[in-house]
């Protein structure tokens, strides 16, 4: 009986995991595959690697989104850990309902934070362009830093922070040598998932694009719309290949949320 | 080194007055223990010398510099944590050097200076292990260590010895008094362990719901204790109650109690169990001392130590004897009990 649930269970575990893997697998292998029409036996080839860096639109796309991810990264990562630190440290007035309301942008649909960024840049003159997306990335992905650096610093001794100043250490020297290194793991989960959420993003950065200027995944669904080309799963492999990288050194190097 | 001086302080949390006027003089070099049960104010008032917090009202100052407005940053303080409040991410060295690196002080000072600390502490080999690698005493040594280090003027230390078991908490007691009296330094101790302030201390503080009850050197005052609090709580005592006669005072049952220096219209005195003997029978008590008749009630033996629970009709009077092989009496056994006059102290407050 028990041995009937273990199968049951691994044979749940395999399926699961088919199917989260076999549609990127299938996606890698026919990257590489000569013909444009899924046609077996596979015809090996890396055709579809060199249109793909022959494509400027694709490539330019992919360094606007490289970019913009970047940059949403640091500003989102810098902010969110500041406040994260400002959060934890001081009370005042309203800190509640600020910690509280930091939560429902995670939940509300990007559609419609899509929609209402767009009207609203219209509204005080930002427009669109990639400024725009930018700063739409970096409202959408703060959240998620200071709800990962948050849990980070619920495991932090205040008394430290105490301990450091009785010692002489001023508030910079404090939070920079006693504060942030006990919160790394977080600042770097929350930096991973800045740049996610940004490199990620459709819904927004589709309402914020100017022609011309789209990120990577606008630029996917505009060539999927004109006609699907295996271009795309080579471009797709690639991201799922650095992305998958970047995971498991971070993982290797940080257990997140545990002690170190 | 340094004097420190608390004037009339007052600090409020909402509601609640946590410290209420309080006035010590703490002196230069000395050590002074600030005892209390939790919630009397010994916290807020180290926290307030520290420098975490301001009063709402009175004057702090070391060495006759007003500091109750400078942040714990600029007043060169050393300070020991309950839980010791190691960096994690630090080795030993580089934690007790902390604080001369934040003063950018240059590296080769620094490496000499942080040595000297750790051969002091007796951890001059465990410079590179990390606090996580260390046991609770070492852990302690490591904390006082880096509270010293850079000098401070004085010494806070937050009930330190409380996390560790007896007999590392004995040995650290002679341990820290030793280090005290070797660098000199003005030292204030919390501690809710009565026997801790006496052993350790100079100097006793005794504090009740924000205010300061009683203060003086150990042994005056646990043979003086000014109030019924003071005397339970520093130590152990009788505390007897009665209505005042010439010298003394009259109890419920009719007895009369003589106390050597006994203040006007005091109802109240106590004596300490260790004080009370039990005469054996047909002994002589010497002239002048009060005594009781009594039945012994309950007896607790503790190794060296034997407490009775004695009835002195109707008071009930507890008595330390020290097992010293002679025969002792047991439950039911009719005693007389005898203290001197000397050993009677007059209880004038609650």
């Amino acid at each position: 009986m028990t041995r009937l649930l273990e199968w049951l269970g691994r044979g749940f575990l395999g399926l699961l995991l088919a199917f989260l893997y076999l549609p990127l697998v299938i996606m890698g292998v026919m990257s590489f595959n000569r013909s444009p029409f899924y046609q077996l036996p596979i015809d090996w080839s890396t055709t579809w690697y060199s249109q793909l860096f022959a494509n400027a639109q694709l490539m330019s796309a992919t360094w606007n989104s490289v970019t913009i991810a970047v940059t949403t990264t640091i500003i989102a990562t810098a902010l969110g850990t500041a406040a994260s630190i400002a959060l934890f440290r001081n009370e005042f007035p309203g800190k509640r309902i600020l910690q509280v309301l930091l939560f429902p942008p995670i939940a509300i649909p990007w559609l419609i934070t899509g929609t209402a960024m767009l009207v609203f840049f219209f509204w005080v003159g930002i427009g669109r362009g990639p400024h725009a997306i930018l700063l739409g990335h970096v409202a959408l992905a703060l959240p998620y830093v200071i709800v990962v650096v948050s849990a980070r610093l619920q495991t932090f001794d205040p008394q430290l922070e105490e301990a450091a100043r009785s010692l002489g250490a001023n508030q910079w020297q404090v939070t920079r040598r006693i504060t942030l290194p006990w919160i790394m793991p977080g600042v770097i989960a929350g930096a991973l998932f800045a740049f996610a959420v940004s490199f990620d993003q459709f819904v927004v950065s589709y309402f914020l694009a100017t022609p011309g200027q789209a990120t990577l995944p606008v630029e996917i669904y505009a060539a999927i719309r004109k006609g699907f080309t295996p271009e795309i799963n080579a471009v797709s492999t690639i991201i799922v290949v650095i992305s998958m990288a970047l995971m498991l050194l971070t993982a290797r190097f940080f257990s997140f949320g545990g002690e170190r | 080194m340094a004097h420190v001086s608390v004037r009339n302080v007052s600090r409020s949390f909402g509601a609640h007055k946590a410290l209420d006027d309080v006035s010590i003089d703490f002196p230069d070099g000395g050590f002074y223990a600030l005892l209390g049960p939790s919630g009397s104010g010994k916290t807020t008032l180290l926290r307030l010398i520290a420098g975490f917090d301001f009063p709402d009202e009175g004057q702090i100052a070391i060495d006759g510099d007003s500091v109750e407005r400078v942040p714990v940053e600029k007043r060169r303080i050393g300070m020991m944590f309950q839980n010791y409040a190691l960096f994690p991410n630090m080795s030993v060295r580089d934690n007790v050097g902390f604080g001369l690196s934040v003063r950018g002080e240059p590296r080769h000072k620094m490496a000499a200076e942080v040595q000297a600390a750790l051969d002091l502490v007796q951890l001059g080999s465990l410079g590179e292990r990390r606090p996580h690698q260390l046991s609770g005493g070492q852990r302690q040594r490591v904390a006082l260590a880096r509270a010293f280090v850079t000098r401070p003027r004085v010494l806070l230390l937050d009930e330190p010895l409380s996390a560790l078991d007896k007999a590392l908490r004995v040995d650290m007691q002679f341990e820290l008094k030793r280090i005290q009296r070797e660098i000199g330094i003005t030292t204030i101790f919390v501690t809710h362990d009565q026997e801790e302030a006496l052993t350790m201390s100079d100097r006793i503080g005794i504090l009740r719901d924000g205010r300061l009850v009683q203060e003086g050197p150990p042994d005056e005052t646990y043979e003086r204790p000014g109030s019924a609090f003071a005397a339970t709580f520093l130590g152990d005592a009788n505390i007897c109650e009665g209505i005042a006669i010439e010298g003394g005072i009259r109890l419920a049952n009719g007895t009369e109690i003589n106390i050597e220096k006994p203040v006007k219209g005091c109802t109240r005195c106590a004596i300490r169990p260790e004080r009370i003997r039990i005469a054996t029978s047909g002994a002589p008590i010497p002239a002048g001392d009060n005594r009781l008749h009594g039945t012994i009630l309950r007896r607790v033996f503790a190794g060296n130590i034997i407490t009775y629970f004695v009835d002195c009709s109707g008071l009930e009077l507890k008595v330390l004897v020290q097992n010293d092989g002679s025969i002792q009496p047991y439950i039911n056994d009719a005693v007389r009990l005898h203290w001197s006059k000397a050993s009677t102290v007059p209880i004038v407050s609650d």
